[in-house]
């Protein structure tokens, strides 16, 4: 954080136009979160990047709208029976010890490397990840589509199963999302996966939300709604040791905050609508799209580092435009299917309202 | 039956329009002092406490606003999932 004061100095102007641009991507980013409990912070650090703001400043004031987003969602979510409290703060403390040692890793690759480095590491931390994690989702999703068992309770996977039958004396603790007690051991390294990952690529949940499904047999709602603790969590802290060093731009963090807290209660309304096999789909697009996009600018960072030989100026910024423009895309077509679901869920209740009051009165009328 | 959806609508418009009207007072003040506030806050030190605690208070009115918005336009839970 070497150039911390210049950065802090360098608050940019807004205008309306920038205002309201920020207010928007904060809404759909914000929409996408609520149901599935993170995801849409990836691509509010380079839209503000876009506009100007400096690296870090972007990152601090990304970090400073998502935990007051993150609380508001987990409220909401909490009303409708969908929060594991301990759960979350557990694997909250463990990700922000997470968060601490992803800084320090990326601060040392920039040292070491320079911006380049750096975002080549970023980049490819989301291709992996991403890659690994988007594909089991993907799969699940397919299978649950080929079975025809999409309206089904999810099964506990099997290496759930055997986390949940492991004993460890002193270290074993009850949670009600898992109905079954766990050890923390298996907690705590998930928990600062997370919080690596969400220093690295600004979205911990794309860990999170997998693992309290797939490792520790979690019902997808309840994973996505927990995960929205453990970014509360993460992201006090987090804002907190940015704010130190006067790196947040509070008007921005509020003007996307403005946006994205319309965003979380529509998608945490939307949640009480789906199947949890929604949240899977919704997850498994975003990340599939979101690979592709940074994919695109391995080749970019790969010559400016060279590795490979140099591209020119014009690819260079055709690729950037590109992967930012299919980033984009991903949280738009994400967008899409949430305000899908909540409009057919919307209509299929108010039949249902309309059929109940329509019989009521039919029984009023044959009483008389 | 019809009486209660209209005192729920009606509670939830008048919380709303008073928290509309803070949140909204909260976001002209943010703008028009912009250059003190980015002064104070990005002191850093104790100052770190600032954007928390304003992070805090837009999160509460402006949470609670947003929340009662979706409300009076019709867009809420599911009723049996409650």
């Amino acid at each position: 954080m070497h150039d911390i004061a210049a950065q802090a100095s360098n608050f940019i102007d807004l205008t309306t136009t920038t205002a309201v641009y920020l207010f928007i991507v904060g809404f759909v980013g914000g929409l996408v979160s609520g149901f599935i409990g993170s995801g849409g912070a990836f691509v509010l650090t380079p839209a503000m990047m876009s506009l100007g703001v400096p690296g870090l400043v972007a990152v601090a004031s990304n970090m400073c709208h998502k935990f007051p987003k993150a609380l508001i969602g987990a409220i909401k979510r909490y009303r409708y029976g969908q929060v594991d409290i301990k759960l979350g703060i557990v694997m909250g403390i463990s990700g922000e010890a997470g968060v601490l040692y992803g800084a320090s890793i990326q601060e040392k690759i920039k040292q070491a490397f320079g911006d380049a480095g750096s975002n080549l590491y970023v980049s490819v931390a989301f291709v992996v990840v991403l890659g690994v994690v988007g594909s089991i989702i993907l799969k699940d999703v397919l299978n649950s589509r080929k079975n025809h068992t999409t309206n089904d309770e999810e099964k506990v996977t099997a290496l759930a199963r055997w986390v949940q039958s492991i004993h460890i004396p002193g270290t074993m603790v009850y949670f009600k999302s898992l109905n079954a007690r766990i050890s923390v051991l298996f907690t705590i390294p998930l928990g600062f996966a997370t919080g690596i990952l969400a220093a690295t690529i600004a979205v911990g949940g794309f860990v999170g939300v997998p693992s309290m499904m797939y490792v520790l047999g979690a019902p997808g709602l309840m994973a996505s709604a927990t995960e929205l603790v453990i970014a509360f969590v993460m992201g006090v802290g987090g804002s907190l040791k940015y704010a130190l060093h006067g790196l947040v731009d509070i008007r921005l963090a509020m003007l996307i905050l403005g946006g994205s807290l319309f965003g979380i209660q529509l998608g945490a309304i939307g949640t009480t609508y789906v199947k949890p096999y929604m949240i899977k789909v919704v997850m498994a697009t975003i990340m599939m799209i979101v690979l592709f996009s940074r994919a695109l600018m391995v080749p970019v960072y790969l010559s400016q580092l060279g590795l490979i030989s140099k591209l020119g100026d014009g690819l260079i910024n055709a690729l950037k435009s590109t992967s930012f423009a299919i980033m984009i895309l991903a949280l738009l077509i994400g967008a899409f299917i949430i305000l899908k679901a909540i409009f057919k869920g919307l209509i299929a209740e108010r039949r249902l309202t309309i059929q109940l009051a329509v019989k009521q009165q039919q029984t009023v009328t044959g009483g008389q | 039956m019809a009486g209660n959806i209209d005192k729920f609508k009606k509670r939830h418009f008048g919380k709303a329009i008073v928290l509309g009207i803070v949140s909204l007072v909260l976001y002209t003040i943010l703008f028009t002092e912009q250059h003190v506030l980015n002064e104070v806050f990005a002191k850093g030190g104790y100052y770190a406490l600032l954007p928390i605690a304003t992070a805090f208070l837009f999160s509460f009115v402006h949470g609670n606003f947003t929340g009662n918005f979706w409300d009076i336009i019709g867009i809420s839970a599911k009723k049996e999932k409650r």
